[in-house]
Formats: C-alpha cells, sequence, structure tokens
C-alpha cells in the first residue's frame, strides 16, 4: 500500500496538483486536496485497473474540490449574506438611480501581441484573485462547468438566483478591475 | 419589466443569458435595447472576453509543467498517509 502510495505521489501528484490548482487558485488548497485525495485513495478499493490510475484518481479529486470550493462559499460572514440579498443596493457604484451607466464601459480586447496576452491574463488573473473568495470561487465553477448552472447549485446548495446574482457581481468585479488596471494601466 | 429596459436591468440579462438562454420575451427587450446602447453592447463583449480568457488561463495552469508539487509537500502527504495506514492497522 504505501509503496502504492509513493508510486502515485511520483507519477501522478504534479499532475493532480496543477488540476487542483486551476480549480482553487491556492497553492495550499491545492495540496490539500491531493492529499484527501490520495488519502480516500487507500480506503476505497473501487480501482479496478480498468482505468488508468490517473482518470481513478482525477475522478476523486474531482470530488475533493467541490468539497473544498462548498465550503468556501458556505464559510462566509454573515455580513456578505446580507449584502448579496441586497443585490439591488449593492450595484449602486455601477448605475444611477434610473439605472444608467455612471461610468460608461469601455472597449476591451484580447491584445493581438502574445507578450501584451500573458499580461492581460495575468492581470485578470489577480483580479479574480481580489474578488471576495466566495464571488472568486463561483466564478472559476462556472467556467469549469460551462452552463451547468443546475448542477453548480445543487454541489453548492444554493438556489439559481443566488448563483447568478454572485456571477453578475463577480463579473462587474473584474471587468471593473480590468479596467482600472489594464487599460488606465 | 417593461419593454424599455434600462442599462442596469439590460446589463443583468446579458450576464444570466451567459449560463441559460433567455426567455424570447427577455431575448427580444435585450436585442432591442443593444441596437440602441453602445455602452451595453461593450459590456456584453467585456463579459465574453472574461469568460474566453478565464477559460485560458485555467487551461494553462492545467498544463503548466512547471507547476509542481513542492518535494517537501510531498514528503509531509506521504508520512501523512503512511501514519495513517499505521494507525489503521494498530
Amino acid at each position: 500500500m504505501n509503496e502504492n502510495i509513493n508510486v502515485w505521489l511520483n507519477e501522478h501528484g504534479d499532475y493532480l496538483y496543477r488540476f487542483a490548482l486551476a480549480r482553487l487558485r491556492d497553492p495550499q488548497l491545492a495540496e490539500d486536496a491531493v492529499q484527501e485525495t490520495l488519502l480516500a485513495s487507500i480506503n476505497n478499493n473501487s480501482f479496478s485497473g480498468e482505468s488508468s490510475a490517473r482518470t481513478w484518481l482525477t475522478a476523486i479529486l474531482k470530488h475533493k474540490i467541490i468539497d473544498i470550493q462548498r465550503k468556501r462559499i458556505r464559510e462566509q460572514p454573515l455580513s456578505d449574506l446580507i449584502d448579496l440579498d441586497a443585490s439591488d443596493t449593492s450595484m449602486d457604484d455601477f448605475f444611477d438611480k434610473s439605472g444608467h451607466w455612471l461610468e460608461k464601459p469601455q472597449a476591451l480586447d484580447m491584445p493581438e501581441d502574445i507578450l501584451k496576452q500573458k499580461q492581460f491574463l495575468t492581470i485578470l488573473s489577480s483580479c479574480i484573485d481580489k474578488l471576495p473568495a466566495k464571488l472568486a470561487t463561483i466564478f472559476v465553477m462556472r467556467d469549469v462547468h460551462e452552463s451547468d448552472n443546475e448542477n453548480i447549485c445543487k454541489e453548492l446548495g444554493i438556489t439559481a438566483t443566488n448563483a447568478w446574482v454572485m456571477l453578475y457581481r463577480a463579473r462587474m468585479g473584474l471587468r471593473k478591475c480590468l479596467e482600472m488596471n489594464w487599460i488606465a494601466g | 419589466m417593461k419593454f424599455m429596459l434600462n442599462c442596469k436591468q439590460a446589463s443583468q440579462l446579458i450576464s444570466q443569458s451567459l449560463e441559460n438562454p433567455l426567455s424570447s420575451s427577455k431575448r427580444i427587450k435585450l436585442k432591442f435595447h443593444l441596437l440602441l446602447c453602445a455602452a451595453c453592447t461593450r459590456f456584453r463583449q467585456q463579459l465574453r472576453l472574461i469568460n474566453n480568457a478565464t477559460k485560458r488561463i485555467r487551461l494553462e495552469t492545467e498544463n503548466d509543467d512547471t507547476l509542481q508539487l513542492p518535494l517537501e509537500s510531498k514528503t509531509r502527504i506521504f508520512q501523512q498517509i503512511s501514519s495513517h495506514i499505521e494507525s489503521k492497522n494498530h
């Protein structure tokens, strides 16, 4: 058993870590997810050898990642949740009383130059990390699960309305951050 | 919702439409608003760009061979799991 763990850690550890890091965007949480996955794999004898070890481990990892994301979304300060319910007032920064843009969105395009693209992605990355953890988490989940909104809500135990309000707020935050740090910068 | 959307309502529908198809009445109202409103059209473009770029960030992280689980983390994980197995065997 010990040998198995060592082999898996060496052969698949980096892969599993990157997979988790791309979804959790936090090295410590990604490492925890890999450890939880290997721990679950020794407690669970369902590996039949029909699929590759990597495929099997990745399937376990996906569940571990969702567990961590669910915790992150639920363990938020109460003030955040109250704020979320008052979704109409929280958008005051962007619109006036009659619903017009206070500041009109600016043109935002992917640069053609490869080096500039890299810079753009780095800035977007830091903008995602600046969002409240809850909003960043659901925003990244949405990217992974594409339009499978129903499943995200089921996994997280939140309503569809709650999910789209959070996604809307995440996007408003991201575009503002990009306008400030990319266009203006 | 009245036929003429304001920009706040339009921006909400634009965001929603990225998750689920809108009902046909909402879709028509939004289309009409976008015909007349350059600001919301730019907003939609911004959201599409953010979606595409976010996917790229994720895929690049997944495929970045230079990102590795640090050796000390591997050692730590190995020790933790070994001690877990031992405690189960006793």
